[in-house]
């Protein structure tokens, strides 16, 4: 971890409490978001977002595999993301840590507990075969907020995605790679991540600013403005008055989100 | 049992010539772009027909490991990597035998043109993330590398640059794809500096005659020297040139 | 034999010139070939061919002025960063005489120092003091990175770049030959500031600069004037 200077740290703690931040935005603004999708051909899904400086790359492939025991009748989602030691000179090689499996987790509430991905119709052969669906996050640019970013693209990775049909003659799953079908996905949620610097929460906090947060506050939202997911992080505490503060926020934001995401990849009807 | 039905054009094999119409010494569309990234120190992008790599370097930097230091030179890391997705069968994180391989084989090809006296007990780390591969990543990912390094303003001697000559329906051909490499019978990835074309990887991979190697090799210099000048305009072309 | 011309954009490995021309700084001679090491601007003076690196890292010196920041605290002694492969340490004895207790009663972790270079040994350690005029904690203000090899470009010939940006936004301004600059002043104005360092940092290597960055700074002081 970086060690902040005291100098940086003042800076941004004295322009919050003017409600300004040192790279212009206002305290309730995203960074520029840039969404980008089917970058990746061998993947049945794919998509590259920026937030700012922040980018990954999000990567779906399926596989054929047997369901858990207590779900025979549903797909599986895992959720799997790296934190590329190119992405940031404190990220180091080697398996993933803990803030890349919370990382991951987070994505998976989000995507699972939404129910956009109807998991049932995943399914090709109740109690045997059912479809994997891997998702791999990719960190190549670390500039703060990655699970905004990282829902971000997960989602659009997921509107990117085709699965070749399978039909089942005479006990064998035969797929048609000819006739590629879009995810069965029935409603949409995406990420908004808040830092509480002095009294204020700020949203989509770059680098520097998730560095000196006391608390970190991710809500996962539906359109409808359903919280599907939620995380608090940090050392320090939040109110109650600043989670609800959060969640008004988010509601307001969610629509930019969505547009965003439309404009990029439309939902398959 | 699973059948697969799949497109016809993935069953089409042709004989007489390369399949996806290139002459023999012929390398796919490539592109560089270079200093891409926002947090390293250098970085590159480069795409080669189907493959897409990307390399972050970051360094010279304080070797946080005492026994990796050297006293008179800076150490060169590096770390090939391939992305669960940038393969057909999804790969599993995390370093196997082969990408082990090629990091070491990479730095050392690396190494003769970086003029590492300069920065004595620091440590230089290369990235490099495969995104997705279709034959000749290692080869990709060493030309990358170079563009990375010079970005990151590292004092160098030459840039490196890589290119893989083989041998294909008994013809020695460039820059072998995904599946003139499955299908032919030899690959022989080279790296060189390319002002003097001192050669600096070599790797051989199947059967060839005394005659068809040095066929090989000369072409192989060949693809090198022509990308090495799409490695000249990225870096140029970051600075307005 | 010339190849190249004066302010040429080169790589590393390019062949600048044959015989007859002297290799500078940025070059190295092979045969009877001077050629580029970095990826750089040509600069050509009599018969001395360098290039300038575009960017690059900065390497301790013997009496450069340089900002650290306080990363760790010792018996006796601060460890600093230093913007630089090589991180430096400041010895108690800097501070204090021989009472050498509570280092971090006088300066804590985070804490950001103008400092000078007094001594880099033979295993690269970089020994920093605080003797001189100026150097010592800086209090507010604002830090801005530049490319260390961009360093000359923002003070100018005799100081005329930075000297025009001071008196323009009325901020104080200390450059670290490591690419490190603090600046203070009217918070609108350090903004200000900021902005056209950067560009200084960004445009090193263009011409017509210094024009350029004084109608950028009336611009940007117009619109915070209102």
């Amino acid at each position: 971890m970086d060690i902040v200077p005291e100098i940086i740290r003042e800076n941004i703690i004295n322009l919050i409490n003017k409600k300004e931040r040192a790279d212009g935005r206002a305290l309730d603004e995203f960074r520029k978001i840039f969404i980008e999708t089917g970058v990746i051909t061998k993947a049945e899904g794919s998509a590259r977002v920026k937030l700012g400086n922040t980018q990954l790359l999000v990567g779906i492939k399926p596989q054929i595999g047997e369901p858990f025991p207590d779900t025979p009748n549903m797909g599986i989602i895992i959720t799997n993301s790296e934190l590329l030691p190119m992405a940031s000179p404190t990220f180091e090689p080697g398996p993933p840590d803990e803030r890349s499996i919370e990382l991951s987790r987070v994505v998976d509430r989000c995507i699972r507990e939404s129910n956009m991905l109807n998991l049932e119709k995943l399914c090709i052969v109740e109690g045997s075969s059912v479809w994997l669906l891997f998702i791999d996050l990719h960190i190549i640019d670390y500039d703060g907020n990655l699970f905004d970013a990282a829902v971000l693209a997960t989602v659009a990775a997921l509107r990117d995605t085709k699965l070749p049909t399978a039909k089942i003659e005479e006990d064998e799953i035969i797929l048609d790679y000819e006739n590629p079908q879009p995810l069965p996905l029935e409603d949409t949620a995406l990420m908004c991540t808040f830092a509480k610097i002095g009294d204020q929460m700020i949203l989509d906090p770059s680098l520097d600013e998730e560095e000196i947060l006391t608390a970190r506050l991710s809500i996962g939202m539906r359109p409808d403005g359903t919280i599907c997911a939620m995380q608090k992080g940090g050392e320090g505490s939040l109110t109650k008055d600043d989670i609800l503060k959060a969640i008004d926020i988010t509601k307001g934001r969610i629509p930019q989100l969505m547009e965003e995401l439309d404009k990029t990849i439309p939902q398959a009807r | 049992m699973i059948i697969i039905i799949t497109p016809d054009e993935f069953k089409r094999v042709s004989q007489a010539t390369r399949e996806d119409g290139r002459a023999p010494d012929e390398i796919r569309p490539l592109k560089i772009e270079a200093g891409i990234l926002e947090r390293a120190d250098g970085s590159s992008y480069l795409e080669l027909g189907g493959n897409k790599i990307l390399v972050a370097v970051y360094g010279p930097r304080e070797a946080q490991i005492k026994r990796l230091q050297r006293p008179d030179r800076a150490v060169i890391r590096c770390r090939y990597n391939m992305a669960p997705f940038s393969v057909e069968e999804r790969k599993r994180p995390g370093p196997d035998r082969r990408s082990v391989e090629i990091s070491k084989i990479t730095a050392e090809a690396l190494r003769p043109a970086l003029i590492l006296e300069r920065f004595p007990r620091s440590v230089i780390d290369v990235f490099i993330e495969v995104l997705e591969a279709e034959g000749g990543t290692r080869c990709a990912g060493i030309t990358a590398a170079s563009v990375a390094l010079a970005d990151a303003g590292m004092p160098m001697k030459d840039m490196v640059v890589a290119c893989a000559a083989g041998k294909v329906n008994g013809r020695i051909v460039l820059d072998l794809s995904e599946e003139e490499d499955k299908r032919g019978e030899a690959d022989m990835p080279v790296a060189i500096l390319p002002r003097n074309k001192e050669i600096t990887l070599l790797q051989s991979d199947g059967n060839l005659t005394q005659e068809e190697f040095e066929e090989a090799l000369d072409l192989a210099i060949k693809g090198c020297l022509k990308i090495n000048k799409i490695q000249k305009e990225a870096l140029k072309k970051k600075y307005g040139e | 034999m010339i190849l190249v011309k004066d302010k040429d954009i080169v790589v590393p490995g390019e062949v600048l010139a044959k015989n007859d021309y002297y290799p500078g700084r940025g070059t190295f001679k092979e045969d009877n070939k001077i050629c580029s090491s970095h990826v750089g601007l040509v600069s050509i003076r009599n018969k001395q061919i360098s290039v300038i690196p575009l960017v690059s890292k900065y390497i301790p010196k013997r009496g450069d002025v340089v900002i650290g920041e306080i990363t760790d605290i010792r018996f006796s002694m601060w460890g600093l960063d230093i913007n630089s492969p090589y991180s430096g340490f400041l010895p108690a004895s800097e501070v204090f005489g021989k009472e050498k207790r509570g280092l971090e009663n006088i300066f804590n972790i985070g804490d950001v120092l103008f400092l000078k270079v007094v001594d880099v040994d033979e295993v690269k350690k970089v020994k920093l003091g605080l003797k001189g005029r100026g150097l010592g904690k800086f209090k507010g203000g604002v830090l801005v990175y530049i490319t260390p090899s961009k360093v000359p470009r923002l003070i100018g010939k005799r100081g005329s770049m930075i000297n025009m940006i001071k008196e323009k936004t009325r901020c104080d301004i200390v450059v670290g030959q490591n690419g490190v600059v603090w600046v203070k002043g009217d918070p609108e104005m350090e903004k200000v500031a900021r902005e056209v360092i950067l560009m200084i940092d960004r445009e090193a290597h263009t011409s017509g600069l210094t024009d350029r960055v004084r109608d950028t700074l009336t611009e940007l002081i117009k619109k915070v004037k209102g």
